[in-house]
C-alpha cells in the first residue's frame, strides 16, 4: 500500500498545476463563486470570458479537455489516477474543463457509435468547439427516468420529435442537445428509448431559461415541436439507448469537484482565523474548531473513495459500490460545507455578493442556496443509495 | 498510488478470518465476556503458534519482521471475529512501546516473550481523570536506593487483571511543562503493592483499577529516560489508536454483513424487507460508513507504517470510525428489530463493543479537537 503519487503522477500534477497558474485569469477563482457540487452557480453561466474560452482551448491542445479518452480520439490517454488529480487541481482552481459531450458524449460514440459518427463528431468534441447539454428529465419523468415521453417518429430519413425536456443545464450556452427520446411506446419503458443528437438551432426547438434559487439562469425547460433530425444522429442502435445510459453513467465517475470542497473549506477556515469575535479569534471557540474539524474529516474520507474509485478503475476493478458512495458523500458534504460555513459567518453569511460586508464575496450564501441543486441533480441522494444496496450489496428489488 | 493489500497480506486476512471463525465461535465470545479472565489461554497459545504475537517484530527478538501495516489487517480480522483477549495490549500497548523505546536488553528479554506468547502486557496510563493528556498523569515517583516506589491509581486500564508486566506512566518530576517528568516503568504485576480490580463495563471487555501502593520498581525497569517519559506514551497511544480503529473497521464489516443478509431473508408483507427503500437506504449508509472507516483507517495506518507524520490522519480515522461503528450498529439494530435486541442475537456484541471503542484513546470530540489544532485553529 503506498498513498503517495508514484513520480510519474507527481510530475503531472506538477504540470496540471503549472498550467492553470499560468493560463487561468489570476483573479478568477477569488472571484468565481462556483460551490462545490452545486450545479447553480457555475460562472460559465454569469459570464462570456474570452479569457476562460482561451483556457479551454489550451487545455484542448493538451489533450486534457478529453482527459478520459484514449490518444487515437484526440484524449490524454492517462490513467484514472491521472484524471482524478487533474479533476481535483482543476476543481481546486475553480477552473472550467469538459462537459456533456466531453464526459458522455465522446466516450459513449467511442463505444457505441458508428465509425461515420466518430469521425463527425470526436474531434470537435475534443478541441472544444462542439459542446452538448443533458436532454434526459422531463417534467413527468425524472427519478424515474425511464417513463420518458418525448416521442420520435420516423419520417423518411429523418426522426419527427416532440415533447419537452426540462432542468435541462447550460441548454442555452451548448450546441446539441445529448437526448433520450421514445420511439417504440409498445415496448417495456426502457426498451423502446433511443439515444441522438439533436442541433439546439433546429426549427421547432424553443429554449425557456429557469431561473434558479441562487437567482441565476444555469438551466432551462425545453420544447421541442416538428423538430426533424437525421436518422444518422441517432448513437448506436434504436431502442437501446437505456443501455447506452446506464453504461455512460461510468464514465464520469472521476469527475469530482475535490479540490473545490478543499479550497472552500481552506477560505473558510481562513475566515474563522481571521475574524474576531469577543475579542477572539472565532477560530478560538470550541463549538467552531469542532465544526470545522468534522469537515475536515468528512472531506478527507470522501477524498478517500475518490482515489479508492480512481485505482480500483486502473486495476479493472469495477467500483460498483464506491463510485455511488463517492457521489453521495460528496454532494452531502456540499450541504455539510454550506451549513458549517453559515454557521461560523453566523450574520455575515446571509449577505449576498456585492455588499462591502459580505465575507467571501458572498460564496458560502449562494452555497447554502446551491447545495440544494448537489443532492438532487445527476441522481437523487435517494437513487445512489437505491444503486448501492441493490448493485452493490444484492438487495432484492423492491 | 497503491491503494491494494499485497498478496500476502490478503492471504494473511484470510487465513485470520478462518481461523478465528472456526477456533472462536460466538460460544466461545461470550464465555469470555462473561470470565473474569476475558481470554482463552489455549486459543492465546494457538495464535501464537500461527506467530500472530510475533507478526510485527524483528527476527532477533523472536517475530517475523512484518510490517505495522500487515498487523493492522490482522487486527481488523480479529475485530471482524469480535476476538476477546489481550492482543493489542500485548503486542500494541506493550511489545511496541518496547520496541521503540526499550534498551537492547529491554528488548531481548521482553518481546520474545511477547512473541512466543508466554507474556502478556498492558500498559497503565490513564487515571480517575480518565483524560490522555500528560497533565492528567498525577501516580507519583520517588527515587530509593536502586530504584523507584510509586503510588497512585490507574483506571480504565485494559487487560490488566491478566498481565504479567505493566507499563506504568507515572510523573518522575513535577514543574511547569506536565509533558516533562513522565517516566514510564515496566512492572512485574505481581510485585507487592500492585492491586488489580477487574471493573464490569458495558462491552465486557476487561479494563481495570490498579492501585499503585508503595510498589518497588528497579531503575532498569525504566523504559527510555527518566522525564522523558512522554513522546513514548504519545507514540504507543497512536499505534494502539490506529489498532482499535482496525478492530473497528473489522467489527463494523462483520455487523453490516449480519444485516444486509438479513434484510434479504426476513419476509414481511409477503416480501424480503430488504427490498423496502427505507431498509435499503439504511444499508447503503452503512456500507458507506463501513468504507470509508476502512479506507482512512488504511490511510493513517500506512503513515504510521512509514514512519510519516500521523497526527492527523489518525485523529480523523478515529474520530470517524468512532461515530461510524456506532450508527453502523444501530442501524443494524434497527433492521433486526425485536429479535436483535435479545441476549440470544449477536447483534449486541458489535453495539457494546462500538460504544468501548468509541471511548478508547479518544472519542469523537476529542479527536476533533486534535483535528482543529492540526488545522491550525
Amino acid at each position: 500500500m503506498d498513498f503517495r503519487f508514484s513520480e510519474k503522477e507527481e510530475a503531472f500534477r506538477r504540470e496540471v498545476e503549472d498550467f492553470i497558474k499560468k493560463e487561468l485569469p489570476a483573479d478568477w477563482t477569488e472571484k468565481n463563486i462556483y460551490w462545490p457540487g452545486g450545479y447553480g452557480t457555475l460562472a460559465e453561466f454569469e459570464v462570456v470570458n474570452p479569457q476562460i474560452e482561451r483556457f479551454r482551448r489550451g487545455l484542448a491542445e493538451k489533450g486534457w479537455l478529453t482527459i478520459s479518452w484514449p490518444k487515437e480520439y484526440g484524449g490524454a490517454g492517462r490513467t484514472n489516477i491521472e484524471q482524478a488529480i487533474f479533476h481535483e487541481r482543476i476543481s481546486y482552481y475553480r477552473a472550467p474543463a469538459g462537459e456533456v459531450a466531453t464526459e458522455i458524449g465522446g466516450p459513449t460514440i467511442m463505444l457505441f457509435g458508428s465509425e461515420e459518427m466518430r469521425r463527425e463528431w470526436l474531434p470537435r468534441i475534443a478541441k472544444g468547439e462542439t459542446r452538448f447539454w443533458l436532454a434526459y428529465s422531463e417534467p413527468n419523468a425524472g427519478s424515474d427516468l425511464a417513463s420518458l415521453q418525448t416521442r420520435a417518429v420516423d419520417d423518411g430519413d429523418d426522426l419527427i420529435i416532440n415533447g419537452q425536456k426540462t432542468w435541462s443545464t447550460a441548454a442555452h450556452v451548448s450546441h446539441y442537445a445529448w437526448m433520450v427520446v421514445r420511439t417504440d411506446p409498445t415496448a417495456p419503458p426502457h426498451k423502446g428509448i433511443t439515444l441522438l443528437i439533436v442541433d439546439n438551432n433546429s426549427p421547432g426547438v424553443t429554449i425557456r431559461p429557469l431561473i434558479n434559487i441562487c437567482g441565476f439562469h444555469s438551466f432551462n425547460e425545453v420544447f421541442f415541436d416538428n423538430v426533424r433530425v437525421p436518422k444518422k444522429n441517432i448513437v448506436g442502435e434504436r431502442n437501446k439507448g437505456w443501455y447506452y445510459l446506464m453504461v455512460a453513467l461510468d464514465f464520469e465517475r472521476l469527475v469530482i469537484p475535490m479540490g473545490g470542497f478543499r479550497r472552500t473549506f481552506e477560505e473558510i477556515t481562513q475566515y474563522a482565523k481571521e475574524t474576531k469575535h469577543n475579542g477572539q479569534p472565532l477560530s478560538h471557540e470550541p463549538l467552531i474548531r469542532n465544526k470545522l474539524a468534522e469537515i475536515a474529516i468528512q472531506i478527507e474520507v470522501a477524498y478517500m473513495f475518490f482515489w479508492q474509485t480512481a485505482w480500483m478503475l486502473d486495476k479493472g476493478l469495477v467500483p460498483n459500490i464506491e463510485a455511488s458512495v463517492l457521489k453521495l458523500v460528496t454532494t452531502e458534504l456540499s450541504q455539510k460545507l454550506a451549513n458549517a460555513g453559515m454557521q461560523v459567518m453566523g450574520h455575515y453569511g446571509q449577505l449576498e455578493r456585492n455588499s462591502k460586508w459580505s465575507p467571501l464575496r458572498g460564496r458560502v450564501s449562494a452555497g447554502y442556496l446551491d447545495c440544494i441543486s448537489a443532492l438532487v441533480g445527476a441522481g437523487t441522494s435517494e437513487i445512489q443509495r437505491n444503486i448501492i444496496a441493490m448493485r452493490g450489496l444484492g438487495l432484492p428489488r423492491g | 498510488m497503491e491503494l491494494g493489500l499485497t498478496e500476502e497480506q490478503e492471504m494473511l486476512k484470510t487465513s485470520a478470518r478462518d481461523f478465528l471463525e472456526k477456533e472462536c465461535p460466538k460460544q466461545l465470545v461470550r464465555q469470555l465476556d462473561e470470565s473474569d479472565k476475558g481470554y482463552s489461554p489455549e486459543l492465546w497459545r494457538k495464535m501464537a503458534e500461527l506467530g500472530w504475537m510475533g507478526l510485527v517484530f524483528p527476527e532477533k527478538y523472536g517475530g517475523s519482521g512484518g510490517s505495522f501495516l500487515d498487523l493492522i489487517v490482522l487486527l481488523e480480522a480479529m475485530g471482524y471475529n469480535i476476538l476477546p483477549g489481550p492482543f493489542l495490549s500485548t503486542v500494541v500497548l506493550g511489545g511496541l512501546t518496547i520496541l521503540a523505546a526499550g534498551s537492547e536488553e529491554q528488548k531481548k528479554e521482553f518481546l520474545p516473550k511477547v512473541a512466543n506468547g508466554e507474556t502478556i502486557l498492558t500498559i497503565a496510563l490513564t487515571e480517575p481523570s480518565a483524560d490522555y493528556n500528560a497533565a492528567s498523569i498525577k501516580t507519583k515517583t520517588t527515587a530509593r536506593n536502586d530504584g523507584y516506589v510509586i503510588n497512585g491509581t490507574k483506571l480504565f486500564v485494559p487487560d490488566a487483571n491478566v498481565a504479567d508486566y505493566i507499563l506504568c506512566v507515572a510523573r518522575t518530576k513535577e514543574g511547569k511543562n506536565p509533558e516533562d517528568g513522565v517516566a514510564v516503568f515496566l512492572v512485574d504485576a505481581k510485585s507487592p503493592g500492585v492491586k488489580c480490580t477487574l471493573l464490569k463495563t458495558l462491552a465486557r471487555d476487561k479494563q481495570c483499577e490498579i492501585i499503585f501502593d508503595n510498589v518497588t520498581v528497579p531503575k532498569k525497569n525504566i523504559l527510555g529516560k527518566p522525564d522523558q517519559g512522554w513522546p513514548i506514551v504519545e507514540g504507543a497511544i497512536q499505534k494502539a489508536t490506529v489498532a482499535k480503529c482496525a478492530e473497528m473497521v473489522g467489527g463494523a464489516q462483520a455487523a453490516l454483513e449480519m444485516a444486509v443478509r438479513y434484510a434479504k431473508e426476513r419476509v414481511q408483507f409477503g416480501r424480503p424487507i430488504g427490498s423496502f427503500q427505507a431498509i435499503q437506504h439504511y444499508c447503503a449508509n452503512m456500507v458507506t460508513d463501513v468504507d470509508g472507516s476502512r479506507f482512512i483507517t488504511y490511510k493513517a495506518a500506512w503513515e504510521v507504517s512509514e514512519g510519516l507524520p500521523a497526527t492527523m490522519d489518525v485523529a480523523i480515522a478515529k474520530a470517524w470510525i468512532s461515530e461510524a461503528y456506532g450508527r453502523v450498529t444501530l442501524l443494524a439494530h434497527q433492521i433486526f428489530g425485536a429479535i436483535g435486541f435479545t441476549m440470544d442475537h449477536d447483534i449486541h456484541l458489535y453495539y457494546r463493543r462500538a460504544k468501548a471503542g468509541e471511548i478508547m484513546f479518544g472519542d469523537g470530540d476529542f479527536q476533533r479537537a486534535i483535528v482543529a489544532s492540526e488545522l491550525g485553529l
